[in-house]
């Protein structure tokens, strides 16, 4: 009774599962569309790639990368983009700086607390808006707001008392809008993943919300916060209506007043977005080559950070912009 | 006792943020709107209407020069909500047919390998940066275009009106929808991938072939989901400014559907490229209202979508489909 | 040492008096309803069929299966018929289900699974049948109700809708309406005995339904395209024990009408409900025949020790 009767079939079965040549027509018609779509979705990925690689490298020049703009008729001979460059540093620091403590606070409130509820849902609703609105209206918003007298402080005044409005610190602090939905939706998800025991734990043994929140919480979703914050830097650095409009069209980095750092921060200047786009036919459009150099710079960060972005949240990043 | 007033404070920090973060939202609710005001009211309804060139118009309050017979305020701006809805709506649908299509590749037929390609590339396409997609489009496919696909016969046929070149409306269509088209096909996978594996094993054990199972189940399952990303692609088609300002063709004319297939080729500019064209000009009070105008439009949009995305969903909760 | 035995369990009757234990040689014809026991035990355990039926389906002939490297199912042998109800009963781990899923080919969604042996239904093999004709003749109610997130009237039309979806009997085009599935509807959900709880209303949402009745309509909807065979993977285990009793008593009134065979770890039910018993222990067919004889005359060791209880 013990001896097995038959061998083990040479190999498992590898058929499909249902041979599609059985199907209807309309069926493999659509089975055929969806190889299609994905093929599509591969080969439009990998032009946009080899185009942007090919170009770019062509054209990328080491020290592009370390000098700065030079205004001459030449420009296809002269100057890099080593202040695009600082600046799309600068705005991406300035608008993380703000929105990283301000999304991960609005998220643990709605999370943990959330009372009043219908006060709640007001702010969830208005994170949503703010996620829905377009950048230039957020741009237009912005200017306005710091064309006031009394943000004076941020950018500089012209000679006439008029308020400039436009200056790294208010596109910084306007960038930051940007990504601070972002970092809300990452961390709301997963503070909401975190089981109901921890929290309970920690109670029983005495501590108080609040240092639950700090001590237990938070750093429990730290990976999901830096997934989110990765993500609102991808969309900072890729933005560029905000910079437009908020940035002035200074090729390099002008300072404005005498003090130091602060100077820089109050003026203006360009980052890699801004500068291809006004490289490109676009814009004053005498140097394309430069353009795809700086576009195929800036691709590359993206890139860099989307991998970043995959490998904190182990592989299950997404590309609509939640972890 | 000091841990509850700690606690205190931390719930009132936290909700002071939050309510902060709502107060700036209505806040730049409230403005933009107060802002359009006198530009409605001076146009009454018609400010939705045709009448003349928008261009012409804007430009003419730019230069303080109302045309003959109008208030400074006059402008039509039928050309360019057109614009918008042609390329918004074209775009979100053959992008909502492309990413199914891929959705259900990805997630049912696609092979091992095949799969492991298709999730890095889907990411990789969202985080390309409109200003880049914009740069391939000018640089690259324009010049393809106008150099192939326009021929002067056609540019004959409408050279009174309007210039043709490689900058139009199919050029916008094209990458707006490769531009959206991640987000959707990255949701809608996630969402069939997470149809319970009862159902799909229950319809295959009835005798439902791959496509059907999908078609009947999976995707009818996947529903709010599909809804959501559309919303969210939407969303994302309207708030685009740069790119298609840089490849629409940049003109704020009403494209004709009438002239066959010259439709495509003809220069159009959305709403937000237009805010974005025309924002040096925000010291001259009726361009800068007129401009708000159009951003309380936007807002407008982004909140009925919103609305009826959320409507769009209720009647599946019925049978248990939940978002 | 005598085994211990099993706690009473009744055969399920359909409303004529019981039979027990017909004279041997002479059968008497089943009653209007169905025979109570098994009793029709002939001598080499094969029914003696008198007019109301009992038709060979299936034939499953030295089957073995394995995932992979590993042996599930070895070696094993039995015929499915229609007019009796076929139950698979063994311990955790001894392969029914696996050999219940390879019946109508569910076994190929999982990678590395193979296969030896034969199958076949109606005399052909069920490799040759196209897998999705082969389902709807086969079809399958799972251990947890999954009715679809739709409407009774559409869970149980599900299948009805596809039957013109193989090239080979595409006689019709188009959608059927809802007035000609309906008559079709309203018959298999009267077979499985839930006709008289949704009858006001099939357009309710399906999951609305309580388990049993959700349970209920797993069957219905399997049985709306009219199979031969019907497969029952421990149908009432995750139900309560009146719902159970329920669907055990449609499931014994289906029989003469579709093959049936139910996976059950409960030996109580396939007392209850079966005609012949196989006991399968680790992949292997330890005994097979009526239910009779396997429970009250087993003439196997483990089968003996496993119907006492000394190992489940």
């Amino acid at each position: 009774m013990n001896a097995v009767a038959a061998d083990p079939p040479a190999k498992p079965r590898n058929k499909p599962r249902d041979s599609i040549r059985s199907w209807p027509l309309t069926d493999r018609i659509a089975y055929g569309l969806c190889w299609a779509a994905g093929i599509a979705l591969c080969a439009i990925a990998a032009w946009i790639v080899l185009y942007m690689a090919i170009k770019g490298v062509s054209y990328l020049k080491p020290s592009l990368l370390v000098r700065s703009p030079v205004g001459s008729p030449n420009q296809s001979a002269s100057g890099g983009f080593l202040d695009p460059i600082e600046g799309t540093f600068l705005v991406t620091a300035i608008g993380i700086a703000v929105a990283a403590p301000l999304g991960v606070a609005v998220a643990v409130w709605l999370s943990e607390y959330a009372r009043p509820a219908g006060l709640a849902r007001a702010v969830e609703s208005g994170v949503e808006t703010i996620a829905g609105t377009p950048s230039v209206v957020l741009a237009i918003f912005g200017l306005l707001v710091f064309s006031k007298s009394f943000l004076a402080f941020l950018s500089q005044t012209s000679a006439g008392g008029a308020v400039f409005g436009r200056s790294f610190l208010t596109a910084g602090l306007t960038m930051s809008l940007l990504a601070v939905p972002l970092i809300v939706g990452a961390t709301r998800e997963a503070l909401a993943q975190v089981p109901a025991h921890v929290r309970e734990a920690s109670y029983a043994l005495g501590k108080t919300k609040a240092t639950t929140i700090r001590r237990v919480l938070l750093p429990s979703v730290r990976p999901s916060i830096a997934s989110g914050i990765t993500l609102g830097m991808g969309r900072i650095i890729g933005d560029t209506a905000i910079i437009v409009i908020l940035l002035g069209a200074s090729l390099r980095l002008e300072g404005a007043g005498g003090a130091p750092v602060l100077s820089i921060l109050r003026g203006t200047g360009s980052t890699l977005t801004s500068y291809v786009k006004e490289n490109s036919p676009a814009g004053e459009g005498n140097a394309p080559q430069k353009a795809y150099a700086a576009a195929f710079v800036l691709l590359v960060i993206v890139i860099g950070l989307n991998a970043i972005v995959v490998r904190l949240s182990g592989g299950q990043a997404r590309a609509d912009g939640t972890v | 006792m000091s841990g509850g007033s700690r606690d205190r404070r931390a719930e009132l920090t936290l909700g002071a943020l939050a309510v902060g973060v709502l107060a700036l939202i209505a806040l730049m609710i409230v403005v933009v709107f107060t802002k359009a005001w006198p530009s409605f009211s001076h146009n009454g309804l018609s400010w939705f209407g045709s009448g003349g060139d928008a261009d012409v118009q804007l430009k003419a309050m730019v230069q303080n020069t109302p045309l003959p017979g109008h208030s400074i305020y006059y402008f039509r701006a039928w050309p360019l909500l057109w614009g918008t809805l042609v390329t918004t709506g074209l775009a979100v649908l053959i992008g909502l047919v492309f990413s199914t299509f891929a959705a259900v590749f990805i997630v049912e037929f696609a092979p091992d390998a095949v799969r492991r390609v298709l999730d890095p590339v889907v990411r990789l396409l969202a985080a390309v940066p409109s200003v880049v997609y914009g740069l391939i489009g000018i640089l690259a496919i324009a010049p393809w275009v106008e150099r192939n696909l326009i021929s002067q016969q056609r540019k004959h046929s409408v050279q009174e009106i309007v210039q043709l070149t490689g900058a139009n409306l199919g050029l916008a269509i094209l990458i707006l929808t490769v531009m959206i088209t991640p987000i959707m096909v990255s949701i809608t996978s996630r969402s069939l991938a997470a149809v319970p594996q009862t159902w799909t094993e229950g319809s295959a054990a009835l005798g439902v072939n791959r496509w059907r199972t999908m078609r009947r189940v999976s995707l009818r399952t996947a529903r709010p989901a599909i809804i959501a990303g559309a919303v969210l692609a939407t969303a994302r088609a309207l708030g685009e400014a740069i790119m298609l300002s840089m490849v629409s063709g940049s003109r704020g004319f009403a494209a004709n559907p009438l002239d066959g297939t010259t439709f495509l080729f003809e220069p159009v500019r959305p709403l937000a490229a237009t805010i974005i064209s025309y924002v040096d000009g925000l010291s001259v009070v009726p361009l800068a209202q007129t401009l708000y105008a159009m951003a309380a439009v936007l807002l407008v949009s982004s909140a009925l979508l919103s609305l009826a995305g959320w409507g769009a969903k209720q009647p599946l909760k019925k049978y248990g489909i939940r978002a | 040492m005598t085994p211990l035995t099993p706690p009473p369990a009744r055969r399920i009757q359909l409303g004529e008096p019981t039979v027990i234990d017909p004279p041997p040689g002479g059968v008497a014809p089943p009653a209007a309803g169905a025979p109570a026991i098994g009793g029709m035990a002939a001598r080499n355990g094969r029914r003696q069929a008198p007019a109301a039926q009992v038709t060979e389906r299936m034939q499953i002939e030295s089957v073995s299966l394995a995932y992979g490297d590993k042996w599930v199912v070895r070696d094993v042998s039995l015929p499915v018929r229609q007019g009796e109800v076929l139950a698979l009963i063994g311990a955790s781990g001894s392969g029914k289900t696996t050999l219940l899923r390879s019946l109508n080919r569910l076994t190929e969604i999982t990678a590395g699974a193979s296969r030896a042996g034969r199958v076949t239904l109606d005399g052909e093999e069920i490799e040759r049948i196209e897998v999705n004709e082969l389902r709807r003749r086969v079809s399958m109610v799972f251990q947890q109700p999954n009715p679809f997130p739709m409407s009774i009237f559409e869970n149980v039309a599900y299948a009805l809708r596809e039957e013109h979806a193989t090239r080979r009997d595409r006689k019709r085009r188009g959608r059927r309406g809802r007035r000609e599935l309906e008559p079709a509807v309203i018959d298999a959900v009267r077979r499985a005995g839930l006709y008289d709880e949704v009858a006001d209303d099939l357009d309710r949402p399906a999951l609305r339904l309580s388990g049993g009745q959700q349970q209920r309509l797993c069957i219905a909807r399997a049985l709306a395209a009219g199979p031969e065979v019907l497969l029952l993977d421990e149908p009432c285990s995750a139900l309560d024990p009146i719902s159970t009793a329920t669907i055990e008593q449609q499931i014994v009134g289906l029989r003469d009408s579709v093959a049936i065979v139910i996976v059950t770890h409960n030996l109580q039910q396939a007392m209850r409900v079966a005609d012949h018993v196989a006991f399968m222990h680790l992949g292997e067919l330890v005994e097979y025949g009526t239910s009779e004889q396997v429970f009250e005359r087993p003439t196997e060791q483990r089968t003996r020790e496993y119907i006492s209880g000394a190992f489940g």
